[in-house]
């Protein structure tokens, strides 16, 4: 009679553990998926094809899904019996990394080129100066011939 | 200086766009152009194979996809002429572009297709062929040159009348 007792509470112990496991778990949205695939033969995203080949696609999807693949997972597979363009972002390392990190690139020179070119602008349009132009003494040569000019006047 | 560096901005802008179009499709391959080389796996049993490994025998090249209705009746077209006429002269080679392995296989079981098949998953040979959909199918001579393309279902009668007065006979030297 106690072994029956016994059971439960080790059962009711394994629940317990497990819950927090299984919520780890992130749960795989079929919408999700097809929002961020692509249908290749139609050329659009595949929650809006409803072409045969995006039928197709879908129920590979749902079974992944059911076969309790992650996304990665999933995205993997689809990329295997596709290639890369079935991915409707672009991936994140190699080549693709490029799709990322030039627009970056172009924002900043951009915004670089922005800032020299007001700087210059400032500058060649800004407020005349008031102050008169710094006097210059004469050159060696001038000093010459001013004091040649000087002398053959009596002063 | 500074118009120069303006000219290799725009030279360069306008490259990128020409680029950009030109590899968005590609084009289509006409009678006498030389067969694409791409090298593709096979559907079944691992391993890689170009159009170059036929060379020296009549291909005809058939892209179909699981997914597409009008390729299950002409699946049964396609193995009754490689039954007629396949072997060291022939062979239908079959394709299977933008489909899934598992459901391809399928395809094949099912349909009961005895010719050797490529399987053209991310559409790459397609696009070298600059197909416009499934099925379609190209006829190369054994110089790998294109004899005869057909954008289209074949059926039995466009067996007959276009390709077969092509194709050489099984015994035929």
């Amino acid at each position: 009679m106690r072994r029956p007792g016994l059971l439960l509470v080790l059962v009711a112990l394994c629940g317990a553990t497990a819950a927090p496991a299984a919520a780890a778990q992130p749960e795989v949205n079929i919408n999700e998926i097809e929002s961020e695939v692509m249908c290749p033969v139609c050329g659009t995203l595949l929650e809006l094809a409803e072409s045969p080949q995006a039928q197709r696609e879908k129920a590979f999807i749902a079974r992944l899904i059911g076969e309790g693949k992650t996304k990665a997972e999933i995205k993997d597979a689809l990329v295997a019996q596709y290639g890369n363009s079935v991915l409707a972002l672009p991936q994140s390392s190699g080549f693709d990394l490029s799709a990322y990190v030039v627009p970056i690139i172009g924002f900043v020179v951009a915004a670089l080129a922005l800032g020299f070119g007001v700087y210059r602008w400032r500058r060649s349009s800004g407020p005349p100066d008031d102050r008169p132009p710094a006097a210059r003494g004469p050159t060696e040569s001038e000093q010459e011939r001013l004091d040649a000019d000087l002398g053959r006047y009596d002063l | 200086m500074r118009s120069s560096i303006v000219v290799v901005a725009v030279v360069a802008a306008v490259g990128l766009l020409v680029y950009g179009l030109a590899s968005k499709g590609g084009s289509q391959i006409a009678v006498g152009d030389p067969a694409p080389q791409t090298m593709v796996d096979k559907l079944e049993g691992g391993g890689e194979e170009s159009l170059a490994d036929y060379r020296g025998r009549w291909v005809m090249v058939n892209f179909w996809a699981s997914w597409c209705v009008p390729c299950r009746e002409e699946a049964k077209t396609l193995n009754e002429l490689q039954r007629q006429r396949g072997g060291p002269k022939f062979t239908v080679l079959g394709v299977d572009s933008n489909d899934l392995s598992p459901d391809a296989k399928a395809f094949v079981k099912r349909y009961g297709a005895t010719y050797p098949q490529l399987r053209d998953g991310n559409g790459d040979l397609a696009h070298d062929f600059g197909t416009t959909g499934v099925p379609e199918s190209y006829l190369f001579d054994p110089q790998g040159r294109l004899k005869m393309p057909w954008r289209g279902p074949i059926d039995e009668r466009i067996l007959r009348e276009q390709f077969l007065p092509l194709i050489p006979q099984k015994g035929n030297s």
